[in-house]
């Protein structure tokens, strides 16, 4: 169902001078802010806990729980997660874009509520003109009385560097993050701690949010929590800003109410992704980023919510839907996606390192008409080395999750299309080519 | 060649004050070296070493992790085609073939006037302008043959230098407020101290 949800993080985006200083005051910026600062941190704390706002970076894990969970010390830091590289996810590039003093008031006011003192926003290097925006919107805050010493006369001060990545997949997991920030090669820590609000940026307890999840925080001040929670149902509140790509007539970004809009809604409302395109028949879709299992048509009727799509066995992860019709060719979508993997691996746990090459060479040479039947079996079999059981959510054999998140597209695939795996080896190569 | 120019290295001081430890400057910092020459020169990689505390090879080693930095010279373009699954499934992969057979280099090379490097990228964050290319970090798309022979032809003749400044420049807007808490150039800060290990 469409619903009549107010956009939240996307308000602005209809003006061509979004990204602007002036723009931004005229439609209530930084208003958000000075509220919270005429509040006790703890009541601002409350009211995000009120609000139920999920975590927005992939893992969907309740923002106010995650802040509750800092440990007290003298120094502590908030990191913002905007290094955005799940395939087909562009929904934090466009919030860097188009609303970077969104995202900048959004860091300030999570600072507040957790007393640091320094921030950090970590946004993807390939982002250049991200990085501009977002230094130009900094340099403006400074300027404004939002940062620096004593904001907005409230006594209290905060520091915020935007820091660039330089292209590493892996730097999106939290604590990958953490170690390219201190100058280093972005290998995920070991675990426990499981989260950095223990042990985090330079050993101090640090939160790390993504740049979507702060971005809500201006709205839910101005708003209240519980404006935010009446949206959605369940423990998806608010709305969500979904990626849509792939075979569809109108990619693009959406930002809908969470739950109530379906998948269907979202793939053909002609408001929305207007339908396959060229009116073909849906295949399949990737509900949440390419590390979640697939769905077929008979999942168009979920809602965008993170519950159901979670016990449906997928996952709305980081909110990117991919659309595959009936010319895509499954071996090859899984080989790409796989592909992926193998490359960005950070090398350190073999599973994840030598799994994700071996699984990528098969499906290569069914897909060029090397294979054989046995491949099937033997694709799962590393898979299940990789994540044993081969289910949802998979079993950890490595220190991060990219290398359990590796079965996801293989073992949709032959789940889903065990003949037109088959057929790749009876014909001798794919089947479709000429069709795509 | 190859050194940080003595505005760059004024710059260089700027940015590792920002950070409580100043080893968290070596990225931007060898995003501030790529800006000179495209690429991370053995020279430029020394400076930045001297500026974080760390050795050179320290630098080389996390530089070559990062798919950004590059440890060889580029062409003046660095052009990225996507092929991951978005612009998969709008054609990256035909649209790549054509880029090689237009530009006479397979991925990976430089053609000889060195105008133009080709990359083969993983999603760029561009999925809904599908097939997506970036030309040293700037978007484009979606691009199909022709349209990517008058990208090339606008970038060769120099049209494009607004949109798309030379390969190293990422960010031309430069940050202009110095931390409060920790001053550049007070005795004994990060930034000092690299200087007496030059
Ligand atoms: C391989 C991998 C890649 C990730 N990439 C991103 C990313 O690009 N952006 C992001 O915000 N979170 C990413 N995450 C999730 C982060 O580890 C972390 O959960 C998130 O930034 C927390 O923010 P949130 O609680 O506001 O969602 C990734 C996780 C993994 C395992
Ligand atoms: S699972 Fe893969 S990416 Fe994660 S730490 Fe291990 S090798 Fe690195
Ligand atoms: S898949 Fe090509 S930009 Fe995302």
């Amino acid at each position: 169902m469409i619903t009549e949800a107010p956009r939240i993080v996307t308000a602005r985006l209809d003006h061509e001078d979004s990204y602007t200083l002036d723009r931004y005051l005229a439609t209530g910026g930084y208003e958000g802010l000075r509220a919270a600062l005429a509040r006790p941190t703890a009541e601002v704390r409350a009211e995000v806990d009120k609000a139920s706002l999920l975590g927005r970076g992939g893992a969907g894990f309740p923002a106010g729980r995650k802040w509750s969970m800092l440990r007290p010390a003298d120094i502590t830091y908030l990191v913002i997660n905007g290094d955005e590289s799940e395939p087909a996810t562009f929904k934090d590039h466009l919030l860097v874009e188009r609303d970077p003093h969104q995202v900048v008031e959004g860091t300030i006011i999570a600072a507040y509520a957790l007393g640091v003192a320094q921030a950090f926003i970590f946004c993807r290097g390939e982002f250049a003109l991200g990085l501009e925006r977002l230094t130009q919107a900094v340099n403006e805050a400074y300027a404004h009385g939002a940062l620096g010493a004593d904001v907005f006369g409230s006594g209290w001060s905060l520091d915020l560097v935007v820091h660039p990545g330089a292209g590493a997949y892996i730097c999106g997991e939290e604590t990958a993050l953490l170690e390219s920030l201190e100058g280093k090669r972005g290998f995920p820590r070991i675990k426990p701690p499981y989260f950095p609000a223990a042990i985090g940026l330079y050993g101090a307890p640090t939160v790390v949010n993504n740049i979507e999840t702060v971005s809500n925080l201006p709205w839910i001040i101005r708003n209240g929590g519980e404006a935010f929670a009446a949206l959605g149902q369940g423990s998806s509140t608010g709305t969500r800003l979904f990626a849509l790509s792939g075979r569809v007539e109108r990619p693009g970004w959406y930002e809908l109410e969470m739950s109530k809009v379906t998948f269907d809604d979202l793939i053909n409302h002609p408001s929305l992704g207007g339908g396959v395109k060229g009116g073909k028949a849906l295949k399949a879709f990737i509900p949440g980023g390419v590390s979640a299992p697939w769905f077929g048509p008979e999942h168009l009727s979920l809602g965008l919510d993170q519950d159901a799509v979670g016990k449906a066995g997928s996952m709305l992860g980081s909110g990117s839907v991919v659309v595959m019709d009936e010319t895509t060719c499954v071996v090859r979508a899984a080989w790409r996606i796989t592909r992926f993997f193998h490359r960005e691996s950070c090398g350190q746990c073999t599973p994840c390192r030598e799994g994700s090459g071996w699984l990528e060479k098969i499906l290569r040479r069914l897909e060029e008409g090397d294979g054989r039947e046995a491949d099937l079996d033997l694709l799962m079999d590393a898979c299940d080395n990789i994540a044993p059981g081969v289910s949802w959510p998979p079993q950890q054999t490595t220190i991060c999750v990219l290398g359990p998140s590796i079965p996801s597209s293989i073992a949709s695939g032959i789940r889903m299309f065990r003949d037109e795996f088959l057929l790749h080896v009876k014909e001798g190569g794919c089947p479709m080519r000429g069709a795509r | 060649m190859g050194r940080l120019t003595p505005e760059n290295l004024e710059r260089a001081r700027a940015i590792v004050a920002l950070y409580p430890e100043r080893r968290s400057a070596l990225i931007p910092l060898c995003h501030l070296a790529q800006s000179q020459e495209g690429w991370l020169s053995p020279e430029a990689m020394e400076d930045v070493a001297v500026l974080c505390g760390v050795t050179p090879a320290e630098v080389r080693g996390t530089a070559s992790f990062y798919d950004m930095l590059h440890t060889e010279p580029v062409g003046r373009h660095v052009v990225a085609v996507c092929t991951n699954i978005a612009c998969l499934l709008a054609g990256a992969y035909e649209l790549i073939e054509h880029a090689e057979k237009h530009l006479g280099v397979s991925v990976g090379q430089t053609t000889e006037d060195g105008e133009f490097t080709l990359e083969e990228a993983e999603c760029l964050a561009g999925c809904d302008i599908a097939p997506c290319v970036q030309v040293n970090h700037r978007f484009f798309g979606p691009l199909d043959g022709p349209g990517f022979e008058s990208l090339t032809a606008e970038l060769r003749a120099g049209r494009l230098a607004e949109l798309v400044p030379r390969h190293g420049v990422l960010c031309r807007v430069e940050r202009n407020v110095s931390l409060p808490a920790r001053d550049a150039a007070s005795p004994g800060s990060p930034a000092a101290a690299g200087e007496e290990n030059r």
